[in-house]
């Protein structure tokens, strides 16, 4: 089985977000880069499962100048056996769909895997633009997934529940919690990682779309304490203060 | 010309979601001038409440369709046929799945997850999971948005919408739904769409605590959720963690207990109208980001709210 995991860079979780340039720019002074968690905990760490029980091979995919590689590396450390980085710095998902499409259209991947949206932009959109670009099937939001032979038998998030289906490779899907378990980079795939391939390549796309500003939202005012033993006032609070119930 | 909404329908009702793009559609057709229209796949009672959120017409397809590339297929013919350079769908399952799909072939730009309408040329989403807002401008003619689930809210005081048959070549369907697994027994609002959310975390010490968490819940009619640690090690399911890396939601009240409130979890739930923090320990981080707190043990402290709940309502 061959696979592909698109994966990103993204500030760190604990990251304090602010911007520079007038709020035309995001301040990575200070950033700590990690892999995108959705991309990593979940798409890449299936793939590895997958390609552990089936065989074949995980190749993950950046859209991104150098300063992605240390993260490509770590996903290398995890397990995925080469890399490919599209170098182009994207302006938004639609650049990044067409120049992940226009690599993979002719690699004949049974797989590509995605987490379901960045923690940065939080765009939820590259996946299911390269199943439209590749005329392939898409499942979103993807909880569980196992392959048969040629069929993929999934777990989506569904209005009210969970849904099960089956689809024929190949697919493309957007990765949420519950489809694996995050893995910690051991010693031995940290120093295969230095020598697994990382090809850079080039290929063209347009952004439709661009940010003009960012804002922070606004402060929070004082929070009202209420003392514990007089609990039942703050649901009095809530209904006649904050009218929330 | 119009603007057109695509409205998934859940056992022949529209979705709050899919009423929520309505409504946006709605209102940013009558900001243009235009008529909003609203694409739907099964069968609905009338017009399902679409005309009330101000939605003039209904094109309703008589096939239920779940495939994504059927589903795209089918809104690029409504958005010929109504003459749409704007459609809208709701940024949850559906939206995700058919929004960027159509995007690509309608060579429309595409904003998910929008929270207002437009204004200036350019429309507002929140970016790095709530810790801030981004004004986005499209380029292209024909626009594609998807509006966060209780952000905009759902419009009415419209009149009755005109329903018409509508039908398209949409190939055959890729996928097969073998089952379904409801999220709860007791008919919970999902979580992305309810309004008022109970939520709890490692401060209530082991899953068979959970009674008085579901107890004010169910005196509300809220949803129950929990933190990112309470669903790794198993006490709830993964489809109640809300936070940076679980689902991210703004009910119009989350009740936290037990919970800290580290950067990632406040990420997930800072964009809640009213948030009610209840803590043990007053350094808790989570007080800075509340509008009401209640310094105490959740073991005492939640069946008070809960009786004080249900006294409220006697």
């Amino acid at each position: 089985m061959k696979i592909l995991v698109c994966i990103s860079q993204a500030p760190d979780t604990t990251s304090r977000i602010a911007f520079t340039d007038e709020g035309k720019t995001f301040d990575s002074s200070g950033v700590q880069y990690i892999v995108n968690p959705y991309d990593e905990w979940y798409a890449l760490v299936r793939g590895i499962e997958l390609k552990e029980a089936h065989g074949g091979t995980v190749t993950t995919m950046t859209v991104g100048g150098a300063v992605c590689d240390p993260v490509i590396r770590k996903a290398l450390a995890i397990g995925a056996d080469d890399a490919v980085r599209m170098d182009a710095e994207p302006t938004d998902a639609m650049q990044t769909a067409q120049l992940i499409a226009s690599y993979a259209k002719d690699q004949a991947f049974d797989l590509i895997l995605c987490g379901k949206e960045t923690i940065d932009h939080n765009g939820s959109m590259v996946p299911a633009m390269i199943a439209e670009m590749l005329d392939w099937p898409f499942v979103a939001l993807a909880t569980h997934l196992e392959v048969e032979g040629n069929v993929a038998k999934l777990k989506r998030e569904a209005t009210g529940g969970i849904e099960h289906v089956k689809v024929n490779l190949p697919l493309v899907l957007s990765a949420a919690k519950g489809m694996a378990e995050q893995r910690i980079p051991n010693m031995r795939g940290i120093m295969s990682a230095r020598s697994k391939a990382l090809n850079v390549e080039q290929a063209d796309g347009t952004a439709m779309s661009a940010v003009r500003q960012f804002s922070l939202p606004p402060e929070k005012g004082a929070c009202k304490i209420i003392p514990a033993d007089q609990a039942e006032e703050l649901i009095r609070l809530l209904r006649e203060e904050a009218k929330a119930i | 010309m119009s603007v057109l909404a695509i409205v998934p329908l859940n056992n022949g009702r529209p979705t709050k979601g899919g009423l929520e793009a309505a409504s946006y559609a709605a209102a940013f057709a009558k900001d243009q001038g235009l008529e909003a229209v609203a694409l739907v796949a099964g069968s609905i009672q009338t017009d399902g409440g679409l005309g009330a959120t101000g939605v003039v017409r209904v094109l309703q397809c008589s096939d239920e369709l779940t495939d994504s590339s059927q589903w795209t297929r089918l809104a690029a013919a409504a958005a010929q046929e109504c003459g749409a350079k704007t459609v809208v769908l709701t940024h949850d399952h559906t939206g995700r799945a058919i929004g960027p799909r159509l995007a690509v072939r309608l060579n429309a730009g595409m904003v998910s997850g929008v929270t207002a309408l437009p204004q200036a040329g350019a429309v507002r989403k929140n970016v790095f999971s709530g810790k801030a807002m981004a004004d986005v401008e499209v380029s292209s003619e024909v626009v594609v948005y998807s509006v966060t689930p209780n952000a905009f809210g759902v419009r009415d005081g419209g009149s009755p919408a005109a329903v018409t048959a509508f039908s398209a070549e949409v190939g055959n369907s890729r996928e097969q739904v073998t089952g379904f697994d409801p999220a709860s027994a007791d008919g919970q609002t999902p979580l992305p769409e309810a309004e008022l959310v109970v939520s709890a975390g490692r401060g209530l010490k082991g899953p068979e605590n959970w009674g008085i968490v579901e107890d004010l819940a169910k005196a509300l009619g809220a949803t129950t959720a929990c933190s990112r640690p309470v669903s790794d090690i198993g006490w709830r399911p993964h489809h109640e963690h809300v936070g940076q890396t679980g689902i991210t939601i703004r009910p119009n009240l989350y009740i936290a207990a037990g919970i800290s409130g580290a950067i990632q979890h406040l990420a997930g739930v800072n964009q809640s109208k009213v948030i009610v923090v209840i803590n043990t320990d007053p350094e808790a981080p989570f007080f800075k980001a509340a509008d009401y707190g209640i310094v105490g043990d959740a073991f005492e402290v939640l069946p008070r709210l809960t009786a004080a709940v249900k006294a409220l309502d006697a």
